[in-house]
């Protein structure tokens, strides 16, 4: 397809921007430069505009890519079970260095954060399509396709279990579900939640759902019914739906799970949460890392619509809804619910300034409720089944049952559907897994907890958690942990806001510096107070978590940076004047010898 | 009792912050009555005569020479404060942070269109500080005791500074004297 036709579909629809880049992408192999003035003329937007978004995301490039593109995962758990050798593998199968694109124009390799498959590592994505617990064995296989010309659908062998195996789907992602609470697991039969939602006012069906004290899933646990109530309030030409199925915490993946199994259960929450705020049109924002799911995705909606779930006058009454899917390009910010409206109307995933909130001028201004995956499956089953079900289940702040992703050294890693108020021992046992050194709760952004807290239990007043449980044994180095979390944070700032940009980077340097052990009581003193700063001064949840990792391991685990620091010395530089001198030494011919003259 | 000392440097800095220094106006009679001065370039005093209470530093360290001037304060001086951005966080000179070494002096002595034929010449004088990797703030090199932000620091900032330190009380800065914006 021509660029003229590429733009033509879209009709010169601006929030359209990521899809028409992307269709170039596909087409071109990359966004040439030259498709740039097109792109603007035919959007009336600016150039700047334009290239700022293709910079601004991950998975769109403007340089020319290989005809395979390797995108390995490198979070923690990746690196833990093996990225290494699988890096090395592709390097040496292909004979092209990391981060670059091979001379014959085969394969680019490179990184990516978290693809949302903890569970099944190491894993990347290529040429959109999953591959898991990759070795250098199946590395060896995977490239020798790609010297044939192999297309990678072509190179799955076995699909995963329950959908994953659908032919619309076919991928070799298990679900690798451990276990089935009530809520997102129970019976379920489309459409009746809906229908009771029907027979109720929007006004009745809020109630219900704040007397189920339903708190967001994604993490910030805000009370949806709450939520759904201000949306509707709120005065606007049209009111919006969005479901926020960008999950980008490292070590998160339920949404990917739901989706795949219950998806039927999400739209029909997005319905509902339309019903209730007075929306006709709902969005489902995906990552882009679970494209896979999306050709689905598009044909369970199809049959919503079919069976009158979706569309106009849904179960014979005057209630109309409908959903589009629209794609991320990867950017962990976009999990943000400010940042992802700014990126569903084809921008850049910056946060915006609140107020106003979402809920007051949300998607193209307009009042929105954003609302995560899980939470709008929950709110389904709790129309079904009534708010004084849901409240049996967890604790008295807490109701209802959440879904976990649990990843790292235990011998069941996968989905657990669990009750509320769970404690960390219960759910290692669970898990199976022995001799914890520690449990990151809630991911990088989270709180890494030691054997001290193992007791505290898994709930909104204690230990919150959007899902992600990642588990470290005592062979682990947890040094090593926290500097790729760091890392994660340096890479998916979007560097508005100065703390965060920076702040991030310095932090990480004077982490390096106490981890090679050229540290002071005052290096820890300062990464302490450089944190604090870094988290009250940055405008949205990226920065003001990104510290987490030293923190949270400097409040549980304060014995191995005290282990690491020099006590006596008052100062240690972290520099040393030959090393500093040395490049401009060789480019002068010159020797340092210092002078005396100032003495 | 003796007044207490004080000496001045400026190292990659643009002297703009002695400048700013010396926009306490009138008041510089009054801080002659509180302090003496030893090796500064406001009373061209060029080697330390005596120990020194407050050494004040404007500037990062962007060559040796720099970094030796920097690291003799540390030696002489009691406390030392970092003065103005380019000390506190390398500033303007840090630009060139970004860019490698070798490309910098290509552009500015080799390629440079400004540059006749027969000059392209990387300097290398024995007489001229030799250039580190990148620029570096004073804290990085030496102990830093206190961080004056701006650039430069207002003249007010300075003095409120100042003088909370030489007489040992606590320092209240007012929002206006550290808002840049």
């Amino acid at each position: 397809m021509s660029y003229r036709d590429i733009l033509r579909k879209y009709k010169k629809d601006r929030t359209r921007l990521i899809d028409i880049l992307k269709e170039i992408q596909r087409a071109e192999g990359f966004i040439p430069g030259k498709a740039v003035p097109a792109v603007v003329e035919n959007l009336g937007l600016s150039t700047a505009e334009v290239e700022g978004v293709i910079s601004f995301y991950h998975f769109l490039s403007d340089r020319p890519l290989g005809k395979y593109v390797v995108y390995l995962n490198n979070s923690i758990t990746a690196e833990m079970f093996g990225r290494e050798g699988v890096l090395r593998a592709f390097e040496q199968e292909t004979g092209c260095l990391w981060g670059q694109t091979s001379p014959d124009g085969l394969v680019t390799l490179l990184d990516t954060s978290c693809i949302g498959m903890n569970d099944q590592e190491p894993a990347a994505i290529i040429n959109g399509t999953v591959f898991t617990c990759l070795t250098p064995e199946k590395v060896n296989k995977i490239v020798g396709w790609m010297k044939e010309g192999r297309p990678v659908e072509n190179m799955v062998e076995e699909y995963g279990d329950g959908a994953n195996a659908h032919e619309l789907i076919r991928a070799m992602v298990s679900n690798n579900i451990r276990r089935r609470g009530p809520v997102i697991f129970g019976d379920y039969a489309p459409g009746k939640g809906l229908t009771r939602a029907l027979e109720m006012t929007p006004e009745c069906l809020i109630d219900e759902v704040k007397k189920a004290n339903l708190l967001g899933r994604g993490g910030a646990g805000f009370p949806t019914g709450l939520k759904w109530e201000f949306c509707r309030k709120e005065k606007g030409e049209e009111h919006f739906v969005v479901c926020n199925a960008d999950e980008g915490e490292p070590g998160t993946f339920k949404d990917r799970v739901i989706l795949t199994e219950r998806p039927e259960m999400v739209f029909e929450g997005m319905a509902i949460a339309g019903y209730a705020v007075g929306a006709r049109r709902g969005i489902l924002y995906l990552r882009h890392e679970y494209t896979y799911l999306r050709r689905y995705l598009e044909y369970i909606l199809e049959k919503m619509r079919e069976q009158g779930w979706l569309g106009e006058n849904i179960a014979g009454r005057s209630f109309s809804f409908d959903i589009e899917i629209k794609m991320g390009a990867g950017a962990y910010v976009c999990g943000e619910e400010s940042a992802l409206l700014e990126s569903a109307e084809g921008k850049r995933g910056e946060p915006r300034d609140r107020p106003p909130f979402p809920v007051q001028k949300g998607y193209l201004n307009q009042p929105t409720t954003v609302n995560n995956v899980e939470t709008l499956a929950t709110a389904t089953q709790i129309v079904v089944h009534g708010a004084g079900w849901f409240r049996s289940m967890g604790t008295p702040v807490s109701a209802g049952t959440k879904l976990l992703s649990v990843s790292g050294d235990c011998e069941r890693p996968g989905v657990y559907e669990v009750e509320y108020g769970l404690t960390v021992k219960e759910l290692l046992e669970m898990a199976g897994a022995r001799d914890t050194l520690a449990v990151q709760v809630g991911g990088p952004s989270g709180n890494c907890i030691s054997e001290n807290g193992f007791g505290r239990k898994i709930c909104f007043s204690d230990l919150p958690t959007g899902g992600s449980i990642i588990i470290f044994n005592r062979s682990r180095d947890l040094l090593s942990i926290v500097s790729n979390f760091l890392d994660f944070f340096i890479e998916e700032s979007c560097g508005w806001c100065v703390p965060c940009r920076a702040g991030n980077v310095l932090l990480k340097k004077k982490f390096e510096k106490i981890a090679s052990g050229r540290g002071t009581l005052q290096d820890l003193r300062e990464i302490e107070a450089w944190g604090k700063i870094i988290k009250s001064t940055s405008r949205c949840g990226l920065g003001q978590t990104s510290p987490n990792p030293i923190l949270t391991t400097l409040a549980n685990f304060r014995e191995i940076y005290e282990g690491l620091i020099n006590k006596e010395a008052d100062f240690i530089p972290d520099f040393e004047l030959e090393k500093a001198l040395a490049e401009a030494c060789a480019l002068t011919g010159r020797k340092y010898q210092e002078e005396h003259h100032h003495a | 009792m003796n007044k207490p000392v004080i000496a001045t440097a400026s190292l990659a800095g643009c002297f703009g912050c002695h400048m700013s220094f010396l926009d306490i106006d009138e008041r510089i009679l009054d801080l002659i009555e509180l302090v003496e001065f030893d090796k500064s370039p406001i009373d061209d005093i060029k080697k330390f005569s005596r120990p020194v209470d407050i050494g004040l530093i404007e500037g990062g360290c962007c060559n040796s020479e720099n970094v030796e001037v920097l690291r003799y304060f540390r030696k002489n001086c009691k406390i030392l404060v970092s003065v103005g951005e380019c000390a506190v966080m390398g500033g303007l000179p840090a630009m060139r942070n970004t860019i490698p070494l070798r490309e910098c002096l290509e552009e500015a002595y080799l390629n440079s269109p400004t540059v006749a034929p027969e000059d392209r010449l990387i300097p290398a004088d024995e007489d001229i500080p030799i250039l580190l990797d990148r620029v570096y703030p004073c804290h990085e090199i030496v102990k830093i005791d206190y961080f004056l932000p701006g650039c430069p620091p207002s003249a007010d900032l300075i003095w409120e500074a100042l003088t909370a330190l030489i007489q040992g009380k606590p320092l209240r800065l007012e929002y206006d004297l550290v808002k840049y914006d």
